[in-house]
């Protein structure tokens, strides 16, 4: 920020109420969920103030509960598995939509990024009709399935300015001095697209790692950690444990997603 | 022209949808050859160029590179390497690395490549480059490592696609010099595509214009500016004065031109091939007319009026008006003999225009 009594460019120069209303944006937005770390070191089974005293209890009774690590599990392995599947779908797309002229691609794109704003539940619903249909049984599967509509927007919409990005004669030179497709990819497409994919690779684990709605219509007997703390939440000398679970969730996708945004502007501002 | 072309385009169209970027165009590249297509943007000139380098299918019609048809063969397997426009330096890539790009399918060991990139470095003038990174690299000197690149390979044909166009004017003329010295150097073809007119002059052995998807005449430099064959040539290249004018032919060795503005001139026979009374188009460059302050007492000559003077420096722009002729004419001089205000000509005043008749060129009429 400037100094006083320098005016800055027009652009640039400070704005208090526009300062005002960032950090208010900031505490709505926040403070909520700090409620939730702030209770799970409080050495009380109630979710009340005054604060009882500091405790790490309820993260220790976490670490010795198998069920916590089951779900916990099975939640990495959707999460990777998701991942893996919708970053690499989002490369042969984004790759497509930029590189070919297709028609109605305006179009396309948008049936694409369609399930960012149609409702969770009304996709889980949907899936779960059909999936009962046709006589497929709730598992993981079923539940990597949902998450992967979820997170192909995400990962394409990550991947989309990586691929728009890079001069299109960039392959060309490369086809030009002696290699084929395959190796154009390799030696040059994804290295300058690379951040952008690990940026995806974070963002959907996290997003699959944290989804409730659709693992709550798809999954079987095996629970995700969302599902896990949801079945907690009937049992009241549950809750610390749940918000100690719900912390270290909070936490981990917070770094998650930051460095995923870190990654995936990586080499874009002095391209 | 040599009869071992080594580039030959034969009959080529090529059409994007409906709109046809190339229309029947025929010409030939000797090896070793500075050949350069020059146009306004649109003119197909880099649609011609990312042909030969197999970006772009033709039509119909065919290209031969060193005597293999090259329809079926794609780019990476074609014996030319490109210089883009926008120099495409892979930015993950150091310069050694951008350099040596092409050499994996070489097998060639680590101090092998080394070194023929040490080479490279020294061809370019960029010794000891090879660790710096492409962003840091000015545009001068990324247009370089693109050479490099690409003559590495040791290509057949070399091809340019305006790569001096992002430099800025002084950068511009020095890597003119150098790509000319370099093209000497190496001895590889080298198909060079620009609209900067003077860059294609200063360059090139021979020059294709281009207009439409059209190849309007292919020449030298001098061919080009001292005998264009079209208005459109013509006007293209350098300035041009036209004068509308009609055949006279005596019966005898003699033939003549009856212009507006300039009166008759006698052209030798080899120049005119139509027939008495036909119309034609006489051009004279703007250097090519002489101002005197009196009347001549002998040659080709007109009274005229100065109409507006532009000083140049080095020379002179006039406009003069003749009578006859409604445009004013553009009279290009030096200022050799110029040294203070009063030596130059003044606005209003009264002039005598003298030629040669062997700088006039005669053109078809529109």
């Amino acid at each position: 920020m400037s100094a006083r009594g320098d005016t800055g460019t027009y652009i640039k120069r400070p704005n208090r109420p526009l300062q005002i209303y960032a950090v208010i944006f900031l505490i709505v937005l926040y403070v909520p969920v700090l409620f939730i770390p702030m209770f799970s070191f409080n050495d009380s089974i109630y979710v009340r103030f005054p604060l009882q005293g500091f405790t790490l209890q309820w993260y220790a009774e976490l670490w010795s509960r198998d069920a916590v690590w089951a779900a916990l599990f099975n939640s990495v392995k959707v999460g990777a598995v998701v991942a893996a599947i919708s970053t690499i779908l989002g490369v042969v797309a984004a790759r497509a939509i930029t590189r070919y002229r297709i028609p109605g691609k305006s179009a396309l794109v948008t049936f694409i990024m369609m399930p960012l704003v149609i409702p969770g539940i009304i996709f889980g619903v949907a899936l779960l009709v059909l999936l009962s249909r046709m006589g497929v049984p709730l598992s993981l599967y079923t539940v990597t399935l949902g998450h992967l509509i979820v997170c192909l927007p995400f990962a394409v919409a990550t991947l989309l300015p990586r691929f728009e990005g890079f001069d299109p004669s960039m392959e060309e030179a490369s086809a030009d001095l002696g290699e084929n497709g395959w190796w154009t990819f390799w030696r040059v497409t994804f290295p300058m697209v690379f951040p952008g994919v690990v940026a995806s690779l974070l963002l959907t684990f996290t997003i699959s790692f944290d989804e409730f709605i659709m693992a709550f219509f798809l999954t079987g007997t095996d629970a995700t950690l969302p599902m896990y703390i949801w079945g907690q939440l009937r049992f009241p000398q549950e809750f610390p444990s749940v918000l100690a679970l719900s912390s270290l969730i909070l936490f981990i996708s917070f770094i998650l997603v930051f460095i995923a945004q870190r990654v995936g502007r990586m080499g874009l501002e002095d391209a | 022209m040599k009869n071992d072309a080594f580039i030959s385009i034969r009959n080529v169209n090529k059409y994007f949808g409906s709109f046809q970027a190339i229309d029947n165009v025929n010409m030939d590249i000797g090896e070793g050859e500075f050949f350069s297509l020059l146009g306004a943007s649109g003119c197909g000139k880099t649609t011609l160029l990312r042909m030969l380098a197999g970006f772009e299918s033709t039509s119909d019609g065919e290209i031969l590179i060193d005597g293999q048809p090259s329809a079926d063969v794609p780019p990476h397997h074609r014996p030319v390497n490109m210089v883009f426009q926008s120099y495409a330096i892979f930015p993950h890539l150091n310069v050694a690395d951008n350099i040596a790009y092409g050499l994996r399918k070489h097998k060639l060991s680590k101090p092998q490549k080394q070194e023929m990139v040490d080479e490279m470095l020294e061809l370019i003038k960029l010794p000891g480059y090879g660790k710096r990174k492409a962003n840091e690299l000015s545009g001068g000197q990324r247009q370089r490592i693109a050479l490099a690149r690409a003559l590495i390979l040791k290509p057949k044909v070399l091809l340019l696609d305006e790569p001096l166009g992002a430099l800025d004017k002084q950068l511009r003329e020095q890597m003119q010099l150098e790509l000319r010295a370099l093209q000497r150097q190496v001895g590889i073809t080298f198909v060079f595509v620009t609209h900067d007119q003077e860059e294609a002059l200063t360059l090139s052995d021979r020059i294709a214009v281009m207009s439409g998807g059209k190849v309007l005449q292919v020449d030298t430099p001098e061919g080009l500016y001292e005998a264009p064959t079209t208005r459109e040539v013509a006007s293209f290249i350098g300035n041009m004065n036209f004068f509308q004018g009609t055949v006279r032919r005596n019966g005898s060795s003699e033939a003549a031109i009856e212009t507006q503005g300039l009166g008759s001139i006698p052209i030798s026979l080899e120049k005119v091939t139509k027939p008495d009374g036909a119309p034609v188009q006489v051009a004279l460059r703007p250097e090519k007319f002489e101002l005197l302050e009196e009347e001549p007492t002998g040659g080709h000559f007109v009274s005229a009026k100065m109409d507006k003077t532009a000083y140049l420096g080095e020379r002179s722009h006039y406009y003069v008006t003749l009578d006859g002729k409604s445009e004013p004419v553009a009279v290009s001089s030096t200022n050799q003999f110029v040294a203070r205000d009063d030596d130059r000509w003044k606005e209003g005043e009264p002039v005598w225009l003298s030629w040669s008749p062997e700088a006039v060129v005669v053109l078809d009429a529109d």
